[in-house]
Protein backbone atom coordinates (compact mmCIF):
# COMPACT_ATOMS: atom_id res chain seq x y z
CA UNK A 1 0.00 0.00 0.00
CA UNK A 2 1.41 3.32 -0.96
CA UNK A 3 0.65 6.84 0.04
CA UNK A 4 1.24 10.11 -1.22
CA UNK A 5 0.99 12.77 1.59
CA UNK A 6 1.11 16.76 -0.75
CA UNK A 7 2.84 18.85 1.90
CA UNK A 8 2.94 22.81 1.32
CA UNK A 9 4.81 25.52 3.28
CA UNK A 10 2.67 28.29 4.38
CA UNK A 11 3.55 31.14 6.86
CA UNK A 12 2.67 30.60 10.42
CA UNK A 13 -0.53 31.33 11.73
CA UNK A 14 0.07 34.05 13.70
CA UNK A 15 2.18 35.97 10.78
CA UNK A 16 1.85 39.66 9.92
CA UNK A 17 -0.34 39.51 6.67
CA UNK A 18 1.30 42.70 4.48
CA UNK A 19 2.53 43.23 0.70
CA UNK A 20 4.96 44.85 -1.12
CA UNK A 21 6.19 46.12 -4.98
CA UNK A 22 2.71 47.76 -4.94
CA UNK A 23 0.46 45.38 -3.13
CA UNK A 24 1.60 42.71 -5.49
CA UNK A 25 3.43 40.12 -3.29
CA UNK A 26 3.29 38.61 0.38
CA UNK A 27 5.77 39.97 2.32
CA UNK A 28 7.80 37.56 3.93
CA UNK A 29 10.40 39.54 5.78
CA UNK A 30 10.74 37.65 9.28
CA UNK A 31 7.96 35.22 8.35
CA UNK A 32 7.83 31.49 9.78
CA UNK A 33 7.13 29.27 7.69
CA UNK A 34 5.23 25.87 8.91
CA UNK A 35 3.48 22.83 7.21
CA UNK A 36 0.16 23.88 6.33
CA UNK A 37 -1.44 22.82 9.11
CA UNK A 38 -4.29 20.45 7.28
CA UNK A 39 -1.10 18.53 5.66
CA UNK A 40 0.63 18.21 9.00
CA UNK A 41 -2.11 17.79 11.20
CA UNK A 42 -4.73 15.79 9.11
CA UNK A 43 -3.08 13.92 6.03
CA UNK A 44 0.72 13.09 7.06
CA UNK A 45 -0.49 12.06 10.87
CA UNK A 46 -3.41 9.77 9.25
CA UNK A 47 -1.46 8.57 6.87
CA UNK A 48 1.32 7.60 9.47
CA UNK A 49 -1.89 5.82 11.66
CA UNK A 50 -1.97 3.40 8.48
CA UNK A 51 1.59 2.62 8.40
CA UNK A 52 1.25 1.81 12.21
CA UNK A 53 -1.39 -0.38 11.73
CA UNK A 54 -0.03 -1.92 8.47
CA UNK A 55 3.65 -2.33 8.09
CA UNK A 56 2.94 -2.57 4.29
CA UNK A 57 2.09 0.95 4.07
CA UNK A 58 5.08 3.31 2.65
CA UNK A 59 4.58 7.31 2.85
CA UNK A 60 5.72 9.66 -0.04
CA UNK A 61 5.67 13.08 0.63
CA UNK A 62 5.44 15.50 -2.66
CA UNK A 63 6.28 19.22 -2.07
CA UNK A 64 5.86 21.83 -5.22
CA UNK A 65 8.06 24.54 -4.21
CA UNK A 66 11.63 25.80 -4.32
CA UNK A 67 14.55 25.01 -1.73
CA UNK A 68 13.07 27.30 0.75
CA UNK A 69 10.78 24.54 1.51
CA UNK A 70 13.54 21.83 2.21
CA UNK A 71 13.30 22.62 6.33
CA UNK A 72 9.16 21.73 6.39
CA UNK A 73 10.03 18.65 4.09
CA UNK A 74 12.24 17.24 6.45
CA UNK A 75 10.10 17.87 9.44
CA UNK A 76 7.28 15.96 7.53
CA UNK A 77 9.87 13.70 7.18
CA UNK A 78 10.97 13.74 10.76
CA UNK A 79 7.03 13.09 11.78
CA UNK A 80 7.12 9.63 9.77
CA UNK A 81 6.98 9.89 6.18
CA UNK A 82 9.67 7.56 4.08
CA UNK A 83 10.91 9.18 1.09
CA UNK A 84 10.02 12.86 -0.39
CA UNK A 85 9.85 14.29 -3.74
CA UNK A 86 10.24 18.06 -4.08
CA UNK A 87 9.31 19.60 -7.65
CA UNK A 88 11.89 22.27 -7.79
CA UNK A 89 9.49 25.45 -9.15
CA UNK A 90 7.36 28.36 -8.02
CA UNK A 91 3.77 27.58 -7.75
CA UNK A 92 2.50 29.08 -10.30
CA UNK A 93 -1.01 28.63 -9.52
CA UNK A 94 -3.60 25.59 -8.20
CA UNK A 95 -3.33 23.66 -11.91
CA UNK A 96 -0.03 24.01 -12.58
CA UNK A 97 0.76 22.68 -8.80
CA UNK A 98 -2.11 19.79 -9.67
CA UNK A 99 -0.13 19.34 -12.58
CA UNK A 100 2.91 18.72 -10.68
CA UNK A 101 1.55 16.80 -8.36
CA UNK A 102 0.08 14.13 -11.27
CA UNK A 103 3.01 13.48 -12.35
CA UNK A 104 4.39 12.39 -9.34
CA UNK A 105 1.71 10.63 -8.48
CA UNK A 106 1.64 9.22 -11.42
CA UNK A 107 4.94 7.47 -11.79
CA UNK A 108 4.77 6.33 -8.21
CA UNK A 109 1.10 4.77 -8.56
CA UNK A 110 -0.33 5.18 -5.54
CA UNK A 111 -3.43 3.89 -3.86
CA UNK A 112 -4.38 6.84 -2.09
CA UNK A 113 -3.17 10.33 -2.20
CA UNK A 114 -4.15 13.17 0.61
CA UNK A 115 -3.78 16.79 0.71
CA UNK A 116 -5.07 19.40 3.58
CA UNK A 117 -8.67 20.61 2.83
CA UNK A 118 -6.84 23.94 2.11
CA UNK A 119 -3.58 25.99 2.08
CA UNK A 120 -3.96 28.73 4.84
CA UNK A 121 -2.36 31.30 2.86
CA UNK A 122 -4.29 30.65 -0.49
CA UNK A 123 -7.38 29.00 0.67
CA UNK A 124 -7.93 27.56 -2.61
CA UNK A 125 -9.52 24.16 -1.47
CA UNK A 126 -8.65 23.08 -5.23
CA UNK A 127 -5.81 21.18 -5.35
CA UNK A 128 -7.06 18.21 -4.23
CA UNK A 129 -9.94 17.66 -6.99
CA UNK A 130 -7.75 19.20 -9.95
CA UNK A 131 -5.43 16.20 -8.81
CA UNK A 132 -8.03 13.77 -8.69
CA UNK A 133 -9.55 14.96 -12.22
CA UNK A 134 -5.97 14.56 -13.88
CA UNK A 135 -5.91 11.57 -12.55
CA UNK A 136 -9.00 10.25 -13.12
CA UNK A 137 -9.55 9.14 -9.74
CA UNK A 138 -12.61 9.48 -7.03
CA UNK A 139 -12.27 12.68 -4.68
CA UNK A 140 -13.75 12.81 -1.11
CA UNK A 141 -12.80 16.21 -0.30
CA UNK A 142 -13.24 17.59 3.74
CA UNK A 143 -13.10 13.95 5.23
CA UNK A 144 -13.40 13.97 8.74
CA UNK A 145 -12.80 10.35 9.25
CA UNK A 146 -10.81 7.36 6.83
CA UNK A 147 -10.42 3.70 7.47
CA UNK A 148 -9.23 1.19 5.46
CA UNK A 149 -10.83 -2.67 4.27
CA UNK A 150 -8.96 -3.94 2.33
CA UNK A 151 -8.96 -2.32 -0.73
CA UNK A 152 -12.21 -0.65 0.06
CA UNK A 153 -11.84 2.73 1.98
CA UNK A 154 -14.88 4.05 4.15
CA UNK A 155 -14.36 7.91 4.19
CA UNK A 156 -16.50 10.41 6.64
CA UNK A 157 -16.80 14.03 5.04
CA UNK A 158 -18.07 16.74 6.09
CA UNK A 159 -21.54 18.09 3.91
CA UNK A 160 -23.32 21.57 5.30
CA UNK A 161 -24.72 21.09 8.58
CA UNK A 162 -24.09 17.19 9.10
CA UNK A 163 -21.39 14.64 7.72
CA UNK A 164 -22.11 11.86 4.86
CA UNK A 165 -20.39 8.39 5.35
CA UNK A 166 -18.92 7.25 1.77
CA UNK A 167 -17.42 3.54 0.29
CA UNK A 168 -15.09 4.38 -2.09
CA UNK A 169 -12.21 1.22 -3.80
CA UNK A 170 -9.17 2.59 -4.11
CA UNK A 171 -7.06 4.24 -5.52
CA UNK A 172 -8.79 7.27 -4.66
CA UNK A 173 -7.69 11.00 -3.28
CA UNK A 174 -8.83 12.43 -0.36
CA UNK A 175 -8.69 16.04 1.30
CA UNK A 176 -8.44 15.93 5.34
CA UNK A 177 -9.14 18.29 8.08
CA UNK A 178 -10.30 18.11 11.47
CA UNK A 179 -11.15 15.21 12.71
CA UNK A 180 -8.91 12.68 11.01
CA UNK A 181 -6.11 12.53 13.79
CA UNK A 182 -4.49 14.39 15.86
CA UNK A 183 -2.06 17.09 16.32
CA UNK A 184 1.64 15.13 16.51
CA UNK A 185 5.14 16.51 17.80
CA UNK A 186 8.25 14.70 16.12
CA UNK A 187 10.43 13.09 18.59
CA UNK A 188 14.12 12.67 18.53
CA UNK A 189 14.66 9.50 16.73
CA UNK A 190 12.66 10.93 14.24
CA UNK A 191 14.30 13.79 14.05
CA UNK A 192 17.51 12.21 13.61
CA UNK A 193 16.12 9.46 11.15
CA UNK A 194 14.65 11.97 8.68
CA UNK A 195 18.26 13.46 7.73
CA UNK A 196 18.63 10.21 6.13
CA UNK A 197 15.40 9.81 4.45
CA UNK A 198 15.57 10.14 0.72
CA UNK A 199 14.58 13.43 -0.52
CA UNK A 200 14.37 13.40 -4.45
CA UNK A 201 14.11 17.07 -6.54
CA UNK A 202 12.87 17.26 -10.13
CA UNK A 203 12.23 19.73 -12.64
CA UNK A 204 8.69 20.86 -13.36
CA UNK A 205 6.58 19.30 -16.18
CA UNK A 206 5.20 21.45 -18.78
CA UNK A 207 1.64 22.65 -17.63
CA UNK A 208 -0.90 25.64 -17.76
CA UNK A 209 -0.96 28.27 -15.88
CA UNK A 210 -4.97 29.66 -15.78
CA UNK A 211 -5.00 32.06 -13.02
CA UNK A 212 -2.76 34.93 -11.82
CA UNK A 213 -2.70 36.75 -8.46
CA UNK A 214 -2.80 40.76 -10.15
CA UNK A 215 -2.63 42.52 -6.88
CA UNK A 216 -3.72 42.12 -2.90
CA UNK A 217 -5.85 44.29 -0.64
CA UNK A 218 -6.21 44.28 3.25
CA UNK A 219 -9.54 44.61 4.71
CA UNK A 220 -10.74 48.36 5.48
CA UNK A 221 -9.61 49.27 8.95
CA UNK A 222 -12.77 48.87 11.57
CA UNK A 223 -13.71 51.86 12.55
CA UNK A 224 -13.83 51.27 16.48
CA UNK A 225 -15.43 49.77 19.10
CA UNK A 226 -18.81 50.99 20.34
CA UNK A 227 -18.55 50.12 24.04
CA UNK A 228 -21.69 50.35 26.20
CA UNK A 229 -22.03 49.77 29.89
CA UNK A 230 -21.64 46.94 31.73
CA UNK A 231 -24.79 48.23 33.24
CA UNK A 232 -26.82 48.90 30.80
CA UNK A 233 -26.72 45.53 28.33
CA UNK A 234 -30.13 46.53 27.30
CA UNK A 235 -28.85 49.68 25.06
CA UNK A 236 -26.27 47.15 23.32
CA UNK A 237 -29.45 45.54 22.30
CA UNK A 238 -31.12 48.45 20.92
CA UNK A 239 -28.12 49.56 19.27
CA UNK A 240 -27.82 45.95 17.57
CA UNK A 241 -31.66 46.78 16.43
CA UNK A 242 -31.81 50.05 16.25
CA UNK A 243 -28.50 50.98 14.69
CA UNK A 244 -27.05 48.12 13.50
CA UNK A 245 -30.09 46.33 11.95
CA UNK A 246 -28.18 43.29 12.84
CA UNK A 247 -31.07 41.55 15.16
CA UNK B 1 -23.87 33.03 -21.38
CA UNK B 2 -23.51 32.15 -17.69
CA UNK B 3 -24.89 29.06 -15.98
CA UNK B 4 -24.71 28.58 -12.54
CA UNK B 5 -25.08 25.73 -10.57
CA UNK B 6 -27.98 24.93 -8.37
CA UNK B 7 -26.91 23.28 -5.27
CA UNK B 8 -29.77 20.91 -3.76
CA UNK B 9 -30.19 19.07 -0.81
CA UNK B 10 -33.13 16.66 -0.08
CA UNK B 11 -34.75 18.16 -2.90
CA UNK B 12 -34.46 21.72 -1.51
CA UNK B 13 -32.21 24.27 -2.31
CA UNK B 14 -29.27 25.58 -0.65
CA UNK B 15 -29.55 28.95 0.48
CA UNK B 16 -26.14 29.59 -0.76
CA UNK B 17 -27.09 28.87 -4.38
CA UNK B 18 -29.39 31.98 -3.92
CA UNK B 19 -26.65 34.20 -3.77
CA UNK B 20 -24.62 32.30 -6.47
CA UNK B 21 -28.10 32.87 -8.77
CA UNK B 22 -27.89 36.39 -8.13
CA UNK B 23 -24.05 36.45 -8.60
CA UNK B 24 -24.20 34.77 -12.01
CA UNK B 25 -26.89 37.25 -13.46
CA UNK B 26 -25.30 40.24 -11.95
CA UNK B 27 -22.53 39.13 -13.73
CA UNK B 28 -24.00 38.21 -16.89
CA UNK B 29 -25.77 41.69 -17.08
CA UNK B 30 -22.01 43.26 -16.62
CA UNK B 31 -21.06 41.36 -19.90
CA UNK B 32 -24.49 42.08 -21.60
CA UNK B 33 -25.40 38.37 -21.35
CA UNK B 34 -27.91 36.02 -19.93
CA UNK B 35 -27.66 33.62 -17.06
CA UNK B 36 -29.11 30.14 -16.84
CA UNK B 37 -29.03 27.48 -14.13
CA UNK B 38 -28.12 23.87 -13.73
CA UNK B 39 -29.66 21.55 -11.23
CA UNK B 40 -29.04 17.70 -10.49
CA UNK B 41 -30.99 15.59 -9.01
CA UNK B 42 -34.93 15.40 -7.94
CA UNK B 43 -36.03 18.87 -6.65
CA UNK B 44 -39.68 19.88 -4.86
CA UNK B 45 -39.25 23.46 -4.67
CA UNK B 46 -40.30 25.08 -7.45
CA UNK B 47 -37.77 26.46 -10.34
CA UNK B 48 -39.14 28.61 -11.85
CA UNK B 49 -38.54 30.69 -8.81
CA UNK B 50 -35.25 30.89 -9.75
CA UNK B 51 -35.99 33.86 -12.32
CA UNK B 52 -36.43 36.05 -9.21
CA UNK B 53 -32.68 35.95 -9.05
CA UNK B 54 -32.09 36.76 -12.44
CA UNK B 55 -32.20 33.03 -14.41
CA UNK B 56 -33.74 33.05 -17.19
CA UNK B 57 -33.75 28.88 -18.22
CA UNK B 58 -33.16 25.68 -15.62
CA UNK B 59 -31.68 22.87 -16.88
CA UNK B 60 -32.82 20.33 -15.16
CA UNK B 61 -31.63 16.24 -15.07
CA UNK B 62 -34.25 14.82 -12.86
CA UNK B 63 -32.71 11.63 -12.01
CA UNK B 64 -32.98 10.38 -8.44
CA UNK B 65 -29.69 8.40 -8.53
CA UNK B 66 -28.01 12.00 -8.50
CA UNK B 67 -29.79 12.98 -5.40
CA UNK B 68 -26.07 11.11 -4.16
CA UNK B 69 -23.37 13.16 -4.87
CA UNK B 70 -20.49 11.93 -6.38
CA UNK B 71 -17.85 14.65 -7.85
CA UNK B 72 -16.92 12.88 -10.65
CA UNK B 73 -20.56 12.49 -12.24
CA UNK B 74 -21.75 15.61 -11.52
CA UNK B 75 -18.29 17.12 -12.76
CA UNK B 76 -19.13 15.11 -16.33
CA UNK B 77 -22.94 15.91 -16.15
CA UNK B 78 -22.12 20.08 -15.40
CA UNK B 79 -19.12 19.91 -18.22
CA UNK B 80 -21.80 18.69 -20.51
CA UNK B 81 -24.34 21.53 -19.41
CA UNK B 82 -21.34 23.96 -20.14
CA UNK B 83 -20.92 22.47 -23.72
CA UNK B 84 -24.51 22.23 -24.75
CA UNK B 85 -25.55 25.63 -23.42
CA UNK B 86 -21.68 27.85 -24.77
CA UNK B 87 -21.48 29.25 -20.97
CA UNK B 88 -18.04 31.15 -20.65
CA UNK B 89 -18.55 31.62 -16.32
CA UNK B 90 -19.75 29.06 -14.18
CA UNK B 91 -20.24 29.87 -11.04
CA UNK B 92 -21.10 28.06 -7.69
CA UNK B 93 -21.77 28.73 -4.20
CA UNK B 94 -18.63 27.81 -2.31
CA UNK B 95 -20.13 24.73 -0.41
CA UNK B 96 -18.56 21.76 0.02
CA UNK B 97 -19.73 20.36 -3.03
CA UNK B 98 -18.56 23.65 -5.02
CA UNK B 99 -15.09 22.53 -3.32
CA UNK B 100 -15.50 18.71 -5.01
CA UNK B 101 -16.88 20.09 -8.15
CA UNK B 102 -15.13 23.26 -9.07
CA UNK B 103 -11.55 22.22 -9.11
CA UNK B 104 -12.75 18.85 -11.23
CA UNK B 105 -14.16 20.81 -13.74
CA UNK B 106 -11.47 23.70 -14.24
CA UNK B 107 -9.07 20.67 -15.04
CA UNK B 108 -11.59 19.31 -17.71
CA UNK B 109 -12.57 22.39 -19.13
CA UNK B 110 -9.18 24.18 -18.74
CA UNK B 111 -11.02 27.27 -16.74
CA UNK B 112 -9.58 29.24 -14.41
CA UNK B 113 -11.05 29.15 -11.05
CA UNK B 114 -11.51 31.27 -8.58
CA UNK B 115 -12.72 30.00 -5.28
CA UNK B 116 -13.90 31.86 -2.35
CA UNK B 117 -14.93 35.08 -4.41
CA UNK B 118 -16.09 38.31 -2.44
CA UNK B 119 -17.29 40.58 -5.31
CA UNK B 120 -18.32 40.74 -8.54
CA UNK B 121 -15.91 40.37 -11.40
CA UNK B 122 -14.07 43.53 -12.90
CA UNK B 123 -14.44 42.95 -16.51
CA UNK B 124 -13.08 46.31 -17.04
CA UNK B 125 -9.77 45.32 -18.42
CA UNK B 126 -9.76 41.69 -18.68
CA UNK B 127 -11.56 39.24 -15.90
CA UNK B 128 -10.61 39.54 -12.55
CA UNK B 129 -12.15 38.27 -9.39
CA UNK B 130 -11.34 39.27 -6.10
CA UNK B 131 -11.29 36.52 -3.46
CA UNK B 132 -10.52 36.14 0.47
CA UNK B 133 -6.81 34.61 0.96
CA UNK B 134 -5.01 34.15 3.93
CA UNK B 135 -8.11 32.80 6.29
CA UNK B 136 -9.98 36.23 5.77
CA UNK B 137 -6.88 38.74 6.87
CA UNK B 138 -6.72 39.90 2.95
CA UNK B 139 -8.00 39.72 -0.65
CA UNK B 140 -6.61 38.67 -3.67
CA UNK B 141 -7.69 39.88 -7.06
CA UNK B 142 -7.21 36.89 -9.37
CA UNK B 143 -6.80 37.37 -12.95
CA UNK B 144 -8.41 34.33 -14.90
CA UNK B 145 -6.95 34.45 -18.39
CA UNK B 146 -9.02 31.39 -19.86
CA UNK B 147 -11.90 31.16 -22.44
CA UNK B 148 -13.82 29.65 -19.84
CA UNK B 149 -13.96 31.00 -16.00
CA UNK B 150 -15.40 29.29 -12.66
CA UNK B 151 -15.96 31.43 -9.62
CA UNK B 152 -17.24 29.72 -6.18
CA UNK B 153 -18.19 32.66 -4.48
CA UNK B 154 -18.48 32.77 -1.26
CA UNK B 155 -21.32 32.71 1.25
CA UNK B 156 -23.16 35.79 2.76
CA UNK B 157 -20.14 37.52 1.23
CA UNK B 158 -22.39 39.38 -2.03
CA UNK B 159 -25.74 40.89 -1.57
CA UNK B 160 -28.96 39.30 -3.03
CA UNK B 161 -30.50 41.14 -5.83
CA UNK B 162 -34.06 40.22 -6.56
CA UNK B 163 -35.74 41.14 -9.72
CA UNK B 164 -39.45 40.28 -11.53
CA UNK B 165 -39.20 37.55 -13.29
CA UNK B 166 -39.99 33.75 -13.60
CA UNK B 167 -37.56 31.14 -15.32
CA UNK B 168 -38.12 28.64 -18.07
CA UNK B 169 -37.67 24.79 -16.77
CA UNK B 170 -36.40 22.57 -19.39
CA UNK B 171 -34.85 18.96 -18.97
CA UNK B 172 -31.52 18.09 -20.49
CA UNK B 173 -31.16 14.96 -21.53
CA UNK B 174 -27.36 13.46 -20.85
CA UNK B 175 -26.71 10.04 -19.76
CA UNK B 176 -24.77 10.03 -16.15
CA UNK B 177 -21.39 7.57 -16.30
CA UNK B 178 -21.66 5.17 -13.29
CA UNK B 179 -20.79 6.30 -10.08
CA UNK B 180 -17.58 4.55 -8.05
CA UNK B 181 -18.92 6.14 -4.65
CA UNK B 182 -21.48 4.54 -3.09
CA UNK B 183 -23.25 6.51 -0.04
CA UNK B 184 -23.90 4.42 2.82
CA UNK B 185 -25.09 7.20 5.50
CA UNK B 186 -25.83 10.66 6.36
CA UNK B 187 -26.15 12.04 9.47
CA UNK B 188 -27.85 15.54 9.73
CA UNK B 189 -27.39 17.63 12.79
CA UNK B 190 -31.35 18.46 13.31
CA UNK B 191 -32.87 20.96 15.49
CA UNK B 192 -30.31 23.27 15.12
CA UNK B 193 -29.36 26.08 12.85
CA UNK B 194 -26.66 24.65 10.56
CA UNK B 195 -23.50 27.39 11.66
CA UNK B 196 -21.99 27.53 7.52
CA UNK B 197 -25.17 29.34 6.44
CA UNK B 198 -26.12 31.27 10.06
CA UNK B 199 -27.52 35.35 9.82
CA UNK B 200 -26.64 35.10 13.49
CA UNK B 201 -24.32 33.47 15.72
CA UNK B 202 -23.71 33.80 19.21
CA UNK B 203 -20.24 32.08 20.09
CA UNK B 204 -18.77 30.85 23.68
CA UNK B 205 -14.86 30.87 24.70
CA UNK B 206 -13.31 29.63 27.46
CA UNK B 207 -14.39 32.54 29.72
CA UNK B 208 -17.53 30.84 30.20
CA UNK B 209 -15.66 28.42 32.57
CA UNK B 210 -17.44 25.00 32.06
CA UNK B 211 -20.34 23.53 29.58
CA UNK B 212 -22.43 23.73 32.45
CA UNK B 213 -22.71 27.35 31.60
CA UNK B 214 -23.01 27.28 28.25
CA UNK B 215 -27.45 27.63 28.95
CA UNK B 216 -26.09 31.46 28.48
CA UNK B 217 -25.18 30.76 24.75
CA UNK B 218 -27.60 28.62 23.82
CA UNK B 219 -30.66 30.96 25.44
CA UNK B 220 -29.52 33.80 24.14
CA UNK B 221 -29.01 31.67 20.47
CA UNK B 222 -32.56 30.37 20.84
CA UNK B 223 -33.76 33.92 21.27
CA UNK B 224 -32.14 35.28 18.09
CA UNK B 225 -32.76 31.90 15.90
CA UNK B 226 -29.20 32.22 15.83
CA UNK B 227 -26.45 29.18 15.75
CA UNK B 228 -23.96 28.23 18.41
CA UNK B 229 -20.29 28.40 18.12
CA UNK B 230 -17.07 28.01 20.26
CA UNK B 231 -13.60 28.87 20.05
CA UNK B 232 -11.26 26.19 19.76
CA UNK B 233 -9.86 25.01 23.39
CA UNK B 234 -13.20 24.70 24.47
CA UNK B 235 -14.00 22.17 21.26
CA UNK B 236 -10.38 20.30 21.96
CA UNK B 237 -11.70 19.95 26.04
CA UNK B 238 -14.96 18.34 24.71
CA UNK B 239 -17.50 21.26 26.34
CA UNK B 240 -18.86 21.83 22.86
CA UNK B 241 -19.23 19.47 19.79
CA UNK B 242 -16.13 19.98 17.50
CA UNK B 243 -18.55 21.32 14.28
CA UNK B 244 -19.15 23.83 16.16
CA UNK B 245 -15.61 25.36 16.32
CA UNK B 246 -14.13 28.62 14.38
CA UNK B 247 -11.73 30.03 13.36
CA UNK B 248 -8.09 29.39 11.14
CA UNK B 249 -8.85 25.82 11.87
CA UNK B 250 -12.07 24.98 12.22
CA UNK B 251 -15.06 26.50 10.17
CA UNK B 252 -14.65 30.33 8.98
CA UNK B 253 -17.79 31.84 8.48
CA UNK B 254 -19.21 35.02 7.41
CA UNK B 255 -22.53 35.65 9.64
CA UNK B 256 -24.07 39.49 9.61
CA UNK B 257 -24.34 39.10 13.78
CA UNK B 258 -21.51 37.73 15.73
CA UNK B 259 -21.27 37.43 19.35
CA UNK B 260 -18.46 36.70 21.22
CA UNK B 261 -18.45 35.45 24.84
CA UNK B 262 -15.72 35.04 27.00
CA UNK B 263 -13.74 34.73 23.82
CA UNK B 264 -9.97 36.70 23.87
CA UNK B 265 -9.70 37.02 20.28
CA UNK B 266 -6.85 35.03 19.20
CA UNK B 267 -5.93 35.95 15.80
CA UNK B 268 -6.36 32.48 14.83
CA UNK B 269 -10.16 33.04 16.28
CA UNK B 270 -10.31 35.86 14.56
CA UNK B 271 -9.66 34.32 10.79
CA UNK B 272 -12.67 32.61 11.16
CA UNK B 273 -14.64 35.13 12.17
CA UNK B 274 -13.61 38.47 10.55
CA UNK B 275 -15.90 38.72 7.99
CA UNK B 276 -18.75 38.67 10.05
CA UNK B 277 -20.77 41.95 9.62
CA UNK B 278 -21.49 43.38 12.62
CA UNK B 279 -19.00 41.69 15.83
CA UNK B 280 -20.28 41.74 19.37
CA UNK B 281 -17.46 41.06 22.14
CA UNK B 282 -18.64 40.61 25.58
CA UNK B 283 -15.35 39.91 27.58
CA UNK B 284 -14.27 40.95 31.25
CA UNK B 285 -10.97 41.92 30.70
CA UNK B 286 -10.66 45.59 28.63
CA UNK B 287 -7.27 44.93 27.17
CA UNK B 288 -8.67 41.84 25.27
CA UNK B 289 -7.52 42.02 21.42
CA UNK B 290 -10.93 41.06 20.28
CA UNK B 291 -12.30 44.77 21.34
CA UNK B 292 -10.03 46.10 18.56
CA UNK B 293 -11.85 43.52 15.92
CA UNK B 294 -15.33 44.41 17.31
CA UNK B 295 -18.31 47.41 16.39
CA UNK B 296 -20.02 46.71 19.96
CA UNK B 297 -18.70 45.27 22.62
CA UNK B 298 -19.26 45.52 26.82
CA UNK B 299 -16.66 44.96 29.55
CA UNK B 300 -17.53 43.06 31.75
CA UNK B 301 -18.46 39.67 33.53
CA UNK B 302 -20.52 37.76 31.10
CA UNK B 303 -22.69 35.65 33.91
CA UNK B 304 -23.88 39.13 34.91
CA UNK B 305 -23.96 40.48 31.51
CA UNK B 306 -25.70 37.91 29.10
CA UNK B 307 -28.89 37.13 31.48
CA UNK B 308 -29.31 41.01 31.07
CA UNK B 309 -28.94 40.68 27.51
CA UNK B 310 -31.48 37.60 27.56
CA UNK B 311 -34.34 39.67 29.25
CA UNK B 312 -33.36 42.62 26.90
CA UNK B 313 -34.08 40.53 24.02
CA UNK B 314 -37.59 39.12 25.57
CA UNK B 315 -38.47 42.47 26.54
CA UNK B 316 -37.86 43.27 22.58
CA UNK B 317 -39.49 40.35 21.49
CA UNK B 318 -42.77 40.90 23.53
CA UNK B 319 -41.30 37.61 25.51
CA UNK B 320 -41.38 38.86 29.11
C1 LIG C 1 -1.98 26.83 14.73
C2 LIG C 1 -3.07 27.29 15.62
C3 LIG C 1 -4.38 27.27 15.14
C4 LIG C 1 -5.43 27.72 15.96
N1 LIG C 1 -6.70 27.72 15.45
C5 LIG C 1 -7.71 28.22 16.21
C6 LIG C 1 -9.04 28.30 15.72
O1 LIG C 1 -9.33 27.88 14.59
N2 LIG C 1 -10.01 28.81 16.50
C7 LIG C 1 -9.77 29.28 17.77
O2 LIG C 1 -10.71 29.74 18.44
N3 LIG C 1 -8.52 29.21 18.28
C8 LIG C 1 -7.50 28.68 17.54
N4 LIG C 1 -6.24 28.60 18.08
C9 LIG C 1 -6.09 28.92 19.52
C10 LIG C 1 -5.97 30.39 19.79
O3 LIG C 1 -4.61 30.79 19.65
C11 LIG C 1 -6.43 30.71 21.24
O4 LIG C 1 -5.68 29.94 22.15
C12 LIG C 1 -7.90 30.43 21.49
O5 LIG C 1 -8.72 31.03 20.49
C13 LIG C 1 -8.32 30.96 22.84
O6 LIG C 1 -9.63 30.56 23.16
P1 LIG C 1 -10.52 31.42 24.16
O7 LIG C 1 -10.56 32.82 23.72
O8 LIG C 1 -11.82 30.69 24.31
O9 LIG C 1 -9.74 31.24 25.55
P2 LIG C 1 -8.78 32.23 26.35
O10 LIG C 1 -7.66 32.73 25.52
O11 LIG C 1 -8.48 31.53 27.61
O12 LIG C 1 -9.68 33.50 26.61
C14 LIG C 1 -10.76 33.53 27.50
C15 LIG C 1 -11.28 34.95 27.53
O13 LIG C 1 -12.43 35.00 28.36
C16 LIG C 1 -12.36 36.18 29.14
N5 LIG C 1 -13.13 35.91 30.37
C17 LIG C 1 -12.80 35.14 31.42
N6 LIG C 1 -13.79 35.12 32.32
C18 LIG C 1 -14.77 35.91 31.84
C19 LIG C 1 -16.04 36.28 32.34
N7 LIG C 1 -16.52 35.85 33.51
N8 LIG C 1 -16.80 37.11 31.58
C20 LIG C 1 -16.33 37.59 30.37
N9 LIG C 1 -15.14 37.24 29.87
C21 LIG C 1 -14.36 36.41 30.60
C22 LIG C 1 -10.91 36.43 29.40
O14 LIG C 1 -10.67 37.81 29.65
C23 LIG C 1 -10.28 35.97 28.07
O15 LIG C 1 -10.16 37.04 27.16
C24 LIG C 1 -5.19 28.15 17.29
C25 LIG C 1 -3.87 28.16 17.75
C26 LIG C 1 -2.82 27.74 16.94
C27 LIG C 1 -1.43 27.79 17.48
N1 LIG D 1 2.94 23.60 -3.40
C1 LIG D 1 2.33 22.50 -2.97
N2 LIG D 1 3.00 21.33 -2.89
C2 LIG D 1 2.38 20.20 -2.48
N3 LIG D 1 1.09 20.15 -2.10
C3 LIG D 1 0.37 21.29 -2.16
C4 LIG D 1 0.95 22.51 -2.60
N4 LIG D 1 0.00 23.48 -2.54
C5 LIG D 1 -1.12 22.87 -2.07
N5 LIG D 1 -0.90 21.55 -1.85
C6 LIG D 1 -1.87 20.56 -1.31
O1 LIG D 1 -3.17 20.89 -1.76
C7 LIG D 1 -4.03 21.19 -0.65
C8 LIG D 1 -5.04 22.25 -1.03
O2 LIG D 1 -4.39 23.44 -1.41
P1 LIG D 1 -5.19 24.68 -2.00
O3 LIG D 1 -5.97 24.21 -3.16
O4 LIG D 1 -4.16 25.69 -2.35
O5 LIG D 1 -6.09 25.17 -0.87
C9 LIG D 1 -3.06 21.55 0.49
O6 LIG D 1 -3.66 21.33 1.75
C10 LIG D 1 -1.89 20.62 0.21
O7 LIG D 1 -2.13 19.31 0.71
Amino acid sequence: MKILVCISKTPDTTAKIAFTDNNTKFATDGIQWIINPYDEWYALVRAIELKEADAGVTIHLVNVGTAESEPIIRKALALGGDAAFRVNTLEEDSYFVAAQIAAIAREGAYDIVFTGKETIDYNGSSIGGMVAELLDLPYISHAVKFDLSGNTATVVREIEGGEETDQVSLPIVVSCQKGMAEQRIPNMKGIMGARTKPLTVSEPVTADILTRVASFDLPPAKAGVKLVSAEHPEELIRLLHEEAKAI
Amino acid sequence: MNLVFIDQAEGHIKKASFEAASYAAQTAALMGTTAEAIVLGTVSDDLTALGRYGITKVHTVADANLNEFDAQVYTQLIAEAVKATGADVLVFANTTTAKAVAPRLSVKLKAGLVSGAVALPDISNGFTVKKSVFSGKAFANIAVTTAIRIIAVNLNAFTIQEVEGSATVVPFTVQPISSKVKVSGVDKITGEVPLGEADIVVSGGRGLKGPENWGLVTELAGLLNAATACSRPVADIHWRPHHEHVGQTGLAIAPNLYIAIGISGAIQHLAGVNRSKTIVVINKDPEAPFFKAADYGIVGDAFEVVPKMIDAVKKMKGIA
